[in-house]
């Protein structure tokens, strides 16, 4: 018996071991042709994480696109993330085309050169990342290095139920926190232990509530000039926890928490504010399609999310993020594969086509006023938010998110009252994003 | 007349010793091939899957590596951040702790526990076998979704006949407090494997011990601390050896408790940006590794704490193996 339980402890720990990677493949230098595409018939494959419905808007766009350029035929494959698509790379089978929701990898793909860099193509095509606008530009280079190109953004205001405005006798949305707390609070029924409705709820992990989502309404920044992590030199993020913390405990934490636990799954039809059990709520402009789907009646309206009373001139801006393209290393097609990322990224008919489908802001600048968007004032908000110049987003590290996950658990802390020095407690999340990155590029630790 | 052949003849015994030994050596080379023939499958496998990514790591553990450009050697760097800057790491190495110290005992005393009734049973062995071993047979992911809308704190039907009885029920995965226990209650649930290799140990305690233990004067008690616990203890051993690399490598069922129960926060499509919640409570070792490796492109590193994870289940499961001496028998002085 003995033996075999030190058998079984080598084996079970060998396993562990050996969950940690393997080797991995040598890196091209990706092979750039500036030439012009000739016109012989080829196939790609655009890998992409949509599936359903929407993988349908996306396969109409790839039509358009066939029906423009019949020499390329285009296999369009849906349901991909990430994982899949960095194993692909790894394994030298890629798609020509990688389509991905995780913007925050931006700059594992550009550092690495898993994705291309695509300034040899923009430049012969005459395209120019001026044409997007200065945040959608962020997310989609890595330290001068542009691997990818928006297709589509997603950006985040404030939905309001009408009904429940009018019974509280709010006329207009708040535009300052200090509204939206007290409109919260006015909104807000108690049910003995629970609540019947929740006014806003502000603790972080619920729903849409990151506080990268809430950076640019407190115009508090992640870095500083030398790309270190400024969280605590900036103001900007000690008001906002000040302030979702003063209506956090306007509820109650643990009540709040529970109330949460029964709010309903965010992305079903059971969601708490398509259900009238939230009356306002952060959320993307995809929520006006969701809503229409799921609560065609649901009386609402959108505006751009509060701001902090010391930066009333933000009102009108917000957090965006997006859906990035890019041509993976191993592409045998880079040419053609360029002329489909060209299209779904910079062409207005492709762009109109794919927001009027998935109800996503289209990218370029040139797209907002597009005669082809169908017109919707609730879905206008967004698109004002994304052309809004003081419109935000998070720093791309090569680290992937970890600057916002670090923060995001000091946060929970936080709001679970279990900080004293608030201050002194962002100065160590500073040098923990600072120490994580350093590591996971690969540098000394600081 | 006798001699002379030998005389003569003397070399052709020792051709004929010659050739039995040659034929020896050769029937023994066959046999080490067909057994090693017969080994291949087993030797391919353990060098593919084992032997090479061990190694693999082992390297990658000395090397800055981002899953998709080529491994950069570092030296020593992973190792000098784990120990010095790693914000997250002490809290998964608590985590990991807590579940080696409360949850693999308790899982242990459970299954004898329910083994020891089972076995008592005078009808329905079959039936009580079989209700206690099915949980086993669900897939963690779906036993820890279903634990999750059991335990749920508003709408779930713990809560709900709590709230029946005037009790105020806590807030289970939605809790730090809470969310470990709950991560036991789900293991407990899941103790069917133990639970039936007690069951075994137990029918196998000879009887007449017991006996002449009862002729001796011996109650209840002394008897399973005499009779039963020496004879079964191979078996605790072995489930608690188990239990404790189980441990340190959980992973399935709190990721899956953490992305379900941590809701939405931030991007959609992407349930691990919950791993940990509440409150970093559910971010065991594993989950780290998981988090490190794959979220943060940061393989080299991860490498690294999967080195130290192998070193540490290792060590400690040898430190109980030594230590089990003092307690475990082995019938007939087997070991």
């Amino acid at each position: 018996m003995r033996r075999i339980a030190a058998a079984a402890a080598f084996f079970a720990a060998l396993g562990l071991a050996a969950c940690g990677g393997s080797g991995g493949k040598s890196s091209t230098t990706a092979q750039t042709s500036t030439a012009a595409a000739s016109h012989q018939p080829v196939t790609i494959t655009l890998w992409n994480g949509f599936t359903n419905r929407e993988l349908g808007v996306v396969n109409q766009a790839v039509a358009a696109f066939h029906a423009s350029h019949p020499w390329i035929t285009v296999k369009s494959v849906g349901g991909i993330n990430d994982d899949k698509i960095i194993a692909a790379i790894r394994g030298g089978n890629a798609p020509d085309v990688a389509q991905s929701f995780t913007a925050d990898n931006t700059g594992a793909f550009c550092s690495s050169g898993g994705w291309i860099d695509l300034k040899p193509y923009m430049d012969a095509s005459h395209i120019n990342a001026s044409m997007f606008p200065q945040a959608v530009q962020t997310y989609t280079q890595f330290q001068g290095k542009r691997c990818a190109l928006p297709m589509l953004a997603d950006t985040y205001g404030l939905y309001y139920n009408k009904d429940l405005f009018k019974k509280a006798g709010i006329t207009a949305p708040p535009k300052t926190m200090s509204e939206l707390t007290a409109d919260a609070k006015k909104l807000t029924v108690r049910d003995g232990n629970s609540f019947k409705v929740v006014g806003f709820d502000p603790a972080q992990g619920f729903y849409e509530n990151a506080p990268a989502h809430y950076g640019p309404l407190f115009g508090a920044n992640w870095v500083d000039g030398q790309d270190k992590s400024a969280i605590a030199k900036n103001p900007g993020w000690a008001e906002f926890m000040q302030w979702q913390k003063g209506l956090i405990d306007f509820y109650g934490f643990d009540k709040l928490r529970r109330w949460q636990a029964g709010a309903g799954d965010e992305f079903s039809a059971s969601n708490a504010f398509e259900r009238g059990k939230l009356a306002m709520a952060i959320d993307g402009e995809y929520r006006t399609a969701f809503i229409k789907a799921e609560h065609p009646d649901l009386n609402y309206g959108t505006a751009p999310m509060p701001v902090a009373d010391s930066h009333p001139e933000l009102y009108g801006a917000g957090y965006v993020t997006g859906n990035i393209i890019g041509i993976p290393k191993s592409s045998a097609h880079k040419d053609a594969a360029w002329e489909l990322v060209k299209y779904l990224t910079t062409d207005q008919h492709a762009l109109a086509l794919l927001s009027n489908g998935l109800r996503n802001v289209p990218t370029t600048s040139a797209s907002l006023k597009s005669s082809e968007l169908t017109p919707d004032p609730r879905f206008k908000v967004f698109l004002d938010i994304f052309a809004n110049p003081k419109t935000a987003t998070t720093p791309i590290t090569a680290a992937g998110s970890a600057n916002q996950e670090l923060f995001q658990d000091y946060v929970a802390k936080w709001q679970a009252g279990k900080v004293t020095d608030l201050q002194n407690g962002l100065a160590q999340v500073d040098k923990q994003i600072d120490a994580q990155l350093a590591n996971s590029a690969g540098t000394q630790v600081p | 007349m006798s001699t002379a052949p030998l005389a003569q003849g003397g070399p052709a015994p020792r051709l004929q010793v010659r050739d039995r030994r040659a034929a020896k050596r050769k029937a023994a080379w066959r046999r080490r091939w067909l057994v090693l023939g017969l080994m291949s499958p087993w030797i391919v496998g353990c060098t593919v899957f084992f032997i090479y990514p061990l190694l693999a790591s082992v390297y990658l553990s000395f090397t800055h590596y981002d899953l998709l450009s080529r491994p950069r050697w570092v030296g020593t760097a992973n190792y000098a951040f784990m120990l010095h800057h790693d914000p997250q790491i002490w809290n998964a190495v608590k985590n990991t702790l807590w579940l080696m110290a409360i949850a693999v005992p308790l899982q242990v005393l459970f299954a004898f526990g329910v083994a020891g009734m089972v076995v008592r049973a005078k009808s329905g062995v079959g039936f009580f076998r079989t209700v206690f071993y099915l949980p086993t047979l669900a897939p963690p992911v779906a036993a820890t979704l279903g634990f999750t809308y059991i335990l749920n704190p508003a709408t779930g039907p713990v809560n709900t006949v709590l709230g029946w009885l005037g009790i105020d029920g806590p807030l289970w995965f939605e809790s730090p407090s809470w969310s470990k226990p709950s991560l036991v209650l789900l293991g407990l649930w899941g103790i069917g494997n133990t639970m039936i290799i007690f069951l075994a140990a137990l029918l196998d305690v000879p009887r007449h011990l017991y006996e002449s233990a009862q002729l001796d004067g011996a109650g209840p008690l002394q008897r399973l601390r005499w009779v039963t616990l020496p004879t079964v203890s191979p078996v605790i051993l072995f489930a608690v050896v188990i239990g404790v690399i189980e441990a340190l490598q959980y992973f399935t069922q709190a990721y899956v408790a953490s992305s379900i129960v941590g809701g939405g926060a931030g991007n959609a499509a992407d349930p691990a940006n919950r791993l940990g919640y509440p409150e970093g409570s559910t971010m065991f070792y594993p989950l780290l590794l998981y988090q490190q490796g794959f979220r943060f492109f940061n393989m080299g590193y991860a490498s690294a704490m999967a080195i130290v994870l192998l070193v540490v289940a290792f060590a400690v499961t040898l430190l109980i193996i030594r230590n089990s001496r003092r307690w475990v028998h082995y019938q007939g002085g087997m070991r």
